[in-house]
């Protein structure tokens, strides 16, 4: 492999492993004497716990204990914390109930964990922890976010009366009220942002071993930050001091936000290895995985748009309800405030905005942050309105959405962001153009003479990355900063360390950081490491999610590499006898500027590690770290097109085509960025069309596993078009804005406008299921015979 | 418990399991071979494909003991020494894979299919043939490309020996 | 998955007289169904008796007029037979669509039948076709042989040892899968034969399984072709209702299926 710089398509590096069969996932991993950890449940949704009988668990074959609530919370376990402070309107914090990690007392949702088996093998543990008799006086169930808000409605936390997280707010009310007093035009629109199960393909999985002598834990587990999920164990859980807790996160095997989380199962696992002074090791079933994963979106909203006669929008008004869960998680207070309604201006020039959010308990598997994280829910609620009322003013939804774009920059919206830069009439045109916009109506009328009704739909969405501002998200709320830490080092021939604290589980980091330093000093990518994902290794950092890892990630190692190449070039210059200032970087060396004398960069690396003839004072050595904060978010943007056939008899619903128009700023491997896209768009779709997250009335999870929950398969979708435009991101040192999730981000309003277009009707829920397309279609045409 | 024996990628190998031992199990943990993994309980997600006998089957949907006997192929198996398997070359050039778990039995499967189609794989074959295949990273897109990549290459090497 | 014993048969009648010695056994046929159940605790025998590696249980052959399919016969070698593929296509594709290739690999059609899963296909081409179950003691017309859902004719330690269907002169089948699980929703099998006689039937809606849909075959004896049941709807209240599909949609679905049986047979 030769020099792969910033924009080379270059292949993976971590690709060998994985299609070999070589990946190390944390179930791949054994210890000597290593028990079993399975956990018992709670078949009910909402009941009190009147008592445990374990006697008969403890009898079975190879069971080492049964441990319960009662004894973590004797051991001084620290409860479940939530890292985000929200204050309501009226000033108070919100109202959070204790979330233990074996639940003691009351079980809030079906899957809670009360109690928890050790045993030699994984059957044996499995089969005990039937056999432990949990007695339960079952409560009243809540599941519906709306009806938990009702007088009368059952009680979750005695901390939270009426089921009331938070009532909080964000714009200004009164200016928004005025906009819609003068409005030409309102539209209005209930919408619901289904709830979503995410699903990485591995389940999450602990193997935790205490070392009884050194008073020291380490575990291995499926975490997409490492250094946080040891910061909270700590600090908060207890369970060992900082420097006697290892987190080994190995590879992964996906993420989309639900490893971002400490839950009780890791946590126990630990506690449990102490109590029990073996290894113990945890594999989450798929079954489990649904019941106890947080789940994401699951935000019912009334939202108005106002516009004055030329169908400028000058007002923009929601209301919504956002389900929590049966606790909060980690993140879970921040995803439907701060990643949610400061989008709320979209592309558009937007004057006024308000909105008022709503947290509620239900007796639900906890939600929290999945791939987009509150930016769907915003960009799925602007784009199903701007197509809405694009339809109902006679205008193009395209027309429409230009003459709202935000043109100037730095633009500041009425909900706290600032939009540094941005084309947004670019990504646009470019979509219009691909999908050849002009001739659907010609593509409509051919698929109507073949009996399929065909709908095409826009998006246009943006969303807030580079995650975040640290002063910032502490002003707002947050428990903890999010910059990232790196640490160059370079080995005295010349290779290359990196180590950093994001956390790659698909993204292709250890490829695209590695592009980074050949591009910088001119090696090769393979003679560059990227390290992460071990606290023992690595310097303290937050770790991947909000699509971070380039924008804020990889600043950190270019302030690093920065720190670097300033001591190498006093190096080469003091060897050659130059002014520094005279000395460049280029192809791998180090030249005076207009003379042919060069060093190449290994032996500036050599020189710096034997130490014989430094510049007088300096310390030996070529390694420096960095710590990058970035000054704001970044804003990536783009326009997504989706065009459908529906088969009328069956509802079924076909993506024709889709093609994808997206601003990431600068990219450094447009194959890996492809690659994040038709994922992203994946996912979005299947919460489009497919994914239906359904509790019956008693609580009960009905779509608890792949035969119920509709994951999109290789069918489902279609090969996708890709383009992009590009604006440099002026945040950060190499004008990125990040891809991660915007194919999750956009992709919904865009089938959904594309179905309510092929039906010519005004809703349509998500999923987008063949039975409820065609439930619309028959109502349709009864309400049209009925004319 | 019984001892059960079978040719695992070439090598006879043997060992005592419970009776209720799946397949997936016996290979990772009696074996160590831990490429093949295990992605659901309700035998969908085919993270777990290996092939028993030359075809493509779900090893979490098997005993151990009903492969006794049987010759079995996994991830581990599948390159020639250092030389990959044109699958497995096509995944890691087309961008087939991101986070890699769903990645060996996605490759098992994607042999299988081309085993049987040989070059006539189209798009849409391809698509509906991973019915028995779920990825949650890389939307399918770069993955139908590798396997058409795949089977067209195997395609001409055969034209070529022939 | 609770612990088992597992038998290995080589015989019809060794697996019989292991059964008879087993405290609460099952046949393991390929298991594509069973061992899922298995996993989800949701069965518990004491015993499998495995039928995989039975020779008289495999094979394909014609005779008088009819196919006749062993029971241990995989549903990827009953798409894949030139004789079947020849014979009964419809047969053939209905075999071929069944689960994704993975379990076509080890999946058999006595153990699909055994089953008489609602949502599974062959039965609707067992009953539509008028298939004979041959078991180890008897042969079962398809009329006698199901019984409701999960429920057969089936005694307790009889082994379904092959099926053989009449050759039609026509057959297609069409199904609409599930979005999550792909079985079918509802799919529909439609024979034609020498005779004249049409019959029709569908699985994954009905609330008792497989059923027979005598307003489509007197229809299609009359007039074969898809215009002949587009207006023939099954009663919604006989069908199944869940998340995924109400009794009104599904007793559409039949119908639809119907039509596209009928056009591409």
């Amino acid at each position: 492999m030769g020099v792969q710089g910033i924009g080379a398509r270059a292949l993976r590096k971590e690709d060998k492993r994985f299609i070999t069969g070589k990946g190390r996932y944390t179930d791949d991993m054994t210890a000597a004497r290593m028990t079993f950890a399975a956990f018992v449940r709670s078949p009910h949704a909402h009941a009190r716990i009147t008592g445990i009988d374990a006697s008969a668990a403890l009898e079975m074959p190879g069971v080492e204990a049964v441990l319960t609530g009662e004894q973590l919370v004797g051991d001084g376990v620290g409860n479940l914390i939530c890292g985000w402070m929200i204050h309501s309107r009226d000033g108070t914090p919100m109202k959070m109930g204790a979330w233990r990690a074996l639940e003691p007392e009351i079980v809030r949702y079906a899957g809670q964990a009360v109690a928890v088996v050790i045993a030699e093998t994984q059957g044996q543990a499995r089969d005990a922890a039937e056999a432990v008799v949990v007695s339960y006086e079952e409560l009243p169930v809540i599941v519906d976010p709306a009806a938990a808000l009702q007088p009368g409605a059952p009680q979750l936390h005695p901390e939270a009366p009426g089921n009331l997280i938070y009532d909080w707010v964000i714009g200004d009310e009164a200016a928004t009220n005025a906009a819609f007093a003068k409005a030409a035009h309102v539209t209005r629109l209930d919408i619901t942002n289904n709830r979503l199960v995410p699903n990485p393909m591995e389940p999450r999985a602990a193997l935790a071993d205490y070392d009884a002598a050194e008073e020291h834990f380490t575990l291995h587990t499926t975490s997409q930050n490492p250094h946080v999920a040891r910061l909270v164990l700590s600090a908060f859980y207890n369970i060992a001091p900082e420097h006697k807790l290892r987190v080994i996160a190995p590879d992964v095997g996906g993420g989309f936000g639900s490893k971002i989380y400490i839950y009780p199962e890791e946590m126990v696992c630990l506690w449990a290895s102490k109590r029990v002074g073996r290894p113990v090791k945890w594999v989450s079933d798929r079954t489990e995985a649904f019941l106890t994963d947080a789940h994401g979106r699951d935000h019912r909203s009334e939202a108005e748009l106002a516009l004055d006669a030329n169908h400028k929008i000058i007002g923009f008004r929601v209301n919504t309800i956002a389900n929590i869960g049966a606790y909060m998680s980690l993140f879970s207070s921040s995803v439907p405030t701060y990643l949610y309604a400061t989008l709320l201006s979209g592309q558009y020039d937007i004057p006024a905005i308000f909105c008022n959010v709503k947290a509620v308990y239900t007796n639900t598997t906890p939600v929290d942050a999945y791939r987009g994280a509150g930016r769907p829910e915003a960009t799925y609620l602007v784009e199903r309105m701007m197509e809405t009322a694009a339809r109902e003013v006679g205008l193009d939804p395209a027309e429409f959405r230009r003459r709202n774009f935000i043109r100037a920059f730095p633009h500041q919206t009425p909900v706290i962001m600032c939009y540094d830069a941005g084309d947004y009439d670019a990504t646009l045109d470019a979509a219009l153009k691909a999908v050849d916009y002009a001739g659907f109506p010609a593509r409509k009328a051919e698929a109507a003479r073949r009996g399929k009704l065909r709908g095409i739909g826009l998006s246009c969405y943006i969303e807030a990355c580079g995650i975040a501002p640290s002063a910032a998200v502490g002003s707002l709320g947050a428990g903890v900063g999010l910059w990232e830490s790196a640490e160059v080092r370079v080995n005295p021939v010349g290779t290359i360390e990196v180590l950093t604290g994001s956390h790659s589980h698909g993204q292709g980091h250890e490829t695209t950081f590695a592009q980074l330093i050949s591009d910088r000093f001119g090696v090769d990518t393979d003679s560059v490491s990227i390290v992460h994902g071990d606290t023992d290794k690595v310097q303290f950092g937050m770790g991947t999610y909000g699509s971070r890892s380039g924008a804020v990630g990889m600043s950190a190692i270019v302030k690093a590499l920065d720190k670097v190449e300033a001591k190498a070039k006093k190096i080469a210059a003091h060897l050659m006898e130059a002014a520094e200032g005279d000395i460049v970087f280029e192809g791998g060396q180090l030249k005076v500027a207009g003379t042919d004398k060069a060093l190449p960069f290994f032996q500036v690396a050599l020189a710096a590690y034997t130490a014989h003839n430094l510049p007088a004072g300096m310390e030996p050595g070529l390694k420096e770290g960095a710590f990058y904060d970035p000054s704001n978010f970044t804003f990536p943007a783009g326009t997504y097109v989706c065009e459908v056939e529906i088969d009328p008899e069956t509802g079924k619903t076909q993506i024709i085509n889709f093609v994808a128009a997206d601003d990431f700023g600068k990219i450094i491997n447009p194959m890996i960025v492809e690659g994040q896209v038709h994922g992203g768009l994946t996912q979005g779709i299947g919460q489009a069309l497919l994914e239906n997250t359904a509790y019956d009335e008693g609580g009960q999870l009905i779509t608890g596993s792949f035969m119920d929950y509709a994951m999109p398969r290789a069918d489902d979708v279609p090969s996708y078009t890709l383009m992009t435009t590009e604006t440099i991101c002026p945040g950060n040192p190499l004008g990125m804005k990040g891809c991660g999730e915007a194919g999750a981000i956009g992709s919904p309003p865009a089938v959904i406008n594309a179905i309510t277009d092929a039906l010519g009707i005004r809703e349509m829920a998500m999923p987008a299921t063949p039975e409820r397309v065609w439930k619309a279609i028959q109502d349709s045409r009864r309400a049209m015979a009925a004319e | 418990m019984a001892k059960v024996s079978m040719t695992v990628n070439g090598k006879k190998v043997s060992a005592d399991v419970e009776d209720r031992t799946l397949l997936v199990h016996y290979l990772r943990e009696a074996q160590g071979l831990t490429g093949t993994h295990v992605g659901c309980d309700t035998s969908q997600c085919g993270a777990c494909v290996v092939h028993v006998n030359g075809k493509a089957v779900k090893s979490c949907t098997m005993l151990a003991a009903q492969a006794g006997g049987a010759t079995v192929t996994t991830i581990e198996g599948l390159a020639n020494g250092a030389d990959l398997h044109p699958v497995q070359a096509a995944f890691r050039e087309h961008h087939g894979l991101q986070c890699g778990f769903c990645t060996p039995g996605m490759i098992m499967a994607a042999v299988d299919m081309i085993e049987r189609h040989g070059a006539n794989l189209d798009e849409a074959t391809i698509r509906h043939e991973l019915e028995g295949n779920i990825c949650r990273c890389t939307g399918y897109h770069n993955i139908v490309k590798a396997i058409k990549a795949a089977a067209d290459q195997m395609a001409s090497m055969r034209t070529a020996a022939e | 998955m609770y612990e088992t014993n597992y038998h290995r048969a080589g015989s019809v009648s060794e697996a019989a007289s292991l059964m008879a010695k087993a405290d609460d056994g099952k046949f393991l046929a390929g298991g594509q169904t069973l061992i899922p159940t298995m996993k989800q605790r949701l069965a518990a025998p004491s015993d499998l008796i495995d039928l995989g590696q039975i020779a008289e249980l495999q094979g394909i052959t014609e005779a008088g007029g009819s196919l006749r399919i062993g029971a241990g016969t995989k549903h990827a070698d009953v798409a894949g037979s030139a004789l079947v593929q020849r014979l009964i296509p419809g047969l053939a594709k209905l075999a071929g669509g069944i689960g994704d290739p993975h379990v076509r690999h080890m999946g058999t059609i006595g153990g699909s039948v055994a089953n008489n899963d609602p949502a599974a296909d062959y039965p609707s081409a067992v009953m539509a076709l008028g298939a004979t179950v041959h078991t180890s003691s008897r042969d079962i017309a398809a009329e006698d042989y199901f019984t409701g859902m999960f429920d057969t004719a089936l005694e307790e330690n009889e082994i379904i040892t092959a099926i053989s269907f009449p050759v039609p002169e026509k057959s297609a089948y069409a199904k609409y899968p599930n979005p999550a699980s792909r079985y079918a929703m509802a799919g529909v099998f439609v024979a034609r034969f020498k005779d004249g006689s049409v019959r029709v039937a569908a699985t994954g809606a009905g609330q008792n399984g497989v059923f027979r849909i005598p307003a489509m075959e007197a229809a299609l004896s009359a007039n074969w072709s898809a215009d002949a049941v587009a207006s023939i709807n099954v009663q919604a209240d006989d069908m199944l209702s869940d998340i995924h599909g109400s009794a009104d949609y599904r007793a559409n679905l039949v119908t639809v299926m119907a039509k596209r049986a009928v056009a591409a047979a």
